[in-house]
């Protein structure tokens, strides 16, 4: 058998998305610069596409300005944002959350050294903060506020319309990366007082390499790329004409039925979480609370087991999972958002994340449950920490407050 | 990332996994912070490792390199498994990728504890012979 749960790293292209695609590469080529019919053609594709994507957000077609990716949408909204403020008005604190994505924690790093703070707001051990430690981390000297719509890793949805009234009240700015939300919780821009947001194709079933910010009218934004004038001069280079359609037909069916289809994937998920936390000395990352967790996220932790090793064993029985963040798989150090849970190294090291989605089915998700206990026995008992544990109860103690029972 | 078809031939079937009830020697590096633990085994006799087992908490290459460090020494004499480098194994294992390097050097590590462990239980200081064994450079 072979199971895909890692949605939240990225997502088949669609059938019906994919055929709306194709016609670009073959057909419909022209450059959407160009003022022949050819080139008209891939224009009106593309602002049918920027109509789509408004609509799915509630916001208006001149707010969308296409990006290569989500992560370059969180770079031009971060970095620009923070320099034109410290430039206009000599502003230089950025508000953040201490488990952001990298795309966002890094373009943090990058501005503390141009001289700005950055307040990184600690969540608490289930992943959520609140929108009144957004409001007393703000001062006259904030420029912008950072804050995911939903953890990649362990799923936790946060306050973002509370966290937007709060900026809105104290007049910031305020940016949110809603990679993992989009297509999983309903979104309305104007509702939810968000002033910047990012968002990815590839994770709801467009291909990668296209993503959107939006930004609100009104708002300045500072060019991203010098070059032509394409996105109305703010970001420079022929459009990704196939990619950027494939956006617009996949935000449209992501954010539509957002409700019909989660009951079946809240149940799976809970299901998942309910048999594999039988799994002794196991815990779930992330809060359980209804609402406040995405649909398809299982995150648990695992300890005397080693996360990579947890996935290749998977991989060998047919089950594509994750461990963290795909994107910090090329590092030693546990995941940064689970070590901001408070959890310490051991427990972080032995972290899996399934995610899933409605095409998973009862059979797979009744496979995962039957294979993953059987890999974790395998490495256990190839573990000298795990027989530490076993042989020294007096050493498990130190983790018990966090985990199920050791037996 | 990408491991060789070597490394994970080793990992999904390692060798020499296990404990050696009358070992004479035992060697444990690393450790559950860093997310590698390497813990050896080794039946000496007559100067020649007869027999090597591990058990390891760790990644995919900990496991491939503690397989391949166990094979490489099963059979030699003692002298020879001294010479044993990390090198070596990442070779025999058709290269790791260049973050993975560490756990090759505690595979090395693992198995010079166990000598180290080896001649201090017939009272022969190991520090001449073995050496400092040292830390990960990635865990200090």
């Amino acid at each position: 058998m072979k199971i895909y749960a890692d949605n939240a790293a990225t997502t088949p292209v669609l059938p019906e998305i994919l055929s709306v695609m194709l016609p670009c590469f073959t057909e419909n080529y022209g450059n959407p610069s160009s003022i022949y019919s050819l080139g008209m053609n891939a224009l009106r594709a593309i602002e049918k596409a920027r109509s789509q994507c408004a609509a799915a957000i509630g916001a208006k077609t001149n707010e969308i300005y296409f990006t290569g990716c989500g992560t370059e949408a969180d770079n031009w909204a971060i970095k620009e944002t923070a320099r034109r403020l410290k430039r206009e008005k000599s502003k230089t604190e950025i508000i953040t959350t201490n488990f952001e994505h990298h795309a966002v924690l890094h373009c943090c790093q990058a501005l503390e050294k141009d001289g700005f703070t950055v307040k990184y707001l600690p969540v608490d051990e289930y992943g959520y903060i609140t929108a009144s430690q957004v409001a007393d981390a703000i001062t006259d000297n904030t420029a912008l506020v950072t804050i995911m719509y939903a953890n990649n890793e362990i799923g936790t949805i946060l306050p973002i319309p509370e966290i937007g009234k709060i900026c809105r009240e104290k007049g910031v700015i305020f940016h949110t990366d809603a990679v993992q939300a989009i297509g999983n919780v309903p979104i309305n821009v104007v509702e939810q007082n968000i002033d910047m947001m990012s968002v990815s194709g590839h994770k709801i079933h467009a291909p990668k390499g296209v993503g959107f910010l939006y930004c609100k009218n009104g708002l300045k934004l500072d060019r991203f790329m010098h070059g032509g004038a394409q996105e109305r001069g703010k970001r420079a280079g022929t459009e990704n004409t196939a990619g950027i359609v494939a956006l617009g037909e996949a935000i449209t069916l992501a954010t539509a039925g957002i409700e019909d289809r989660q009951a079946k994937i809240i149940t799976m998920r809970d299901k998942l979480i309910k048999e594999l936390s039988k799994i002794p000395a196991s815990r779930v990352n992330g809060g359980v609370e209804d609402g406040k967790r995405l649909p398809g996220n299982v995150n648990m932790s695992f300890i005397g087991i080693e996360g990579e090793s947890l996935l290749l064993n998977l991989d060998l029985a047919g089950i594509s999972a994750s461990s963290g963040s795909a994107c910090t798989s090329g590092s030693l150090d546990p995941s940064h958002v689970l070590l901001a849970l408070g959890l310490p190294h051991e427990i972080a090291h032995g972290s899996l994340r399934l995610s899933i989605n409605e095409y998973n089915t009862d059979e797979e998700i009744d496979y995962i449950i039957e294979t993953v206990p059987k890999v974790c026995a395998k490495i256990r008992a190839m573990s000298p920490l795990w027989e530490d544990l076993t042989h020294k109860p007096e050493m498990f103690e130190r983790f018990a407050p966090q985990l199920s029972s050791i037996n | 990332m990408l491991y060789s078809e070597k490394v994970m031939e080793h990992f999904a079937s390692p060798h020499n996994v296990g404990e050696l009830e009358n070992a004479d020697g035992i060697g444990e590096v690393g450790n559950a912070k860093c997310g590698d633990i390497m813990k050896m085994y080794l039946k000496i006799d007559n100067n020649v490792i007869t027999d090597a087992k591990f058990k390891t908490f760790g990644c995919g290459a900990a496991i491939a390199t503690s397989s391949m460090a166990t094979d490489m020494v099963k059979g030699k004499p003692v002298s020879e498994a001294l010479k044993l480098t990390n090198k070596a194994v990442v070779e025999a294992l058709d290269g790791l990728p260049a973050q993975k390097l560490h756990c090759s050097v505690l595979a090395e590590q693992a198995i010079r504890s166990a000598l180290s462990d080896y001649y201090t239980r017939q009272g022969i200081d190991p520090l001449p012979i073995v050496g400092e064994i040292g830390e990960c450079a990635s865990c200090s």
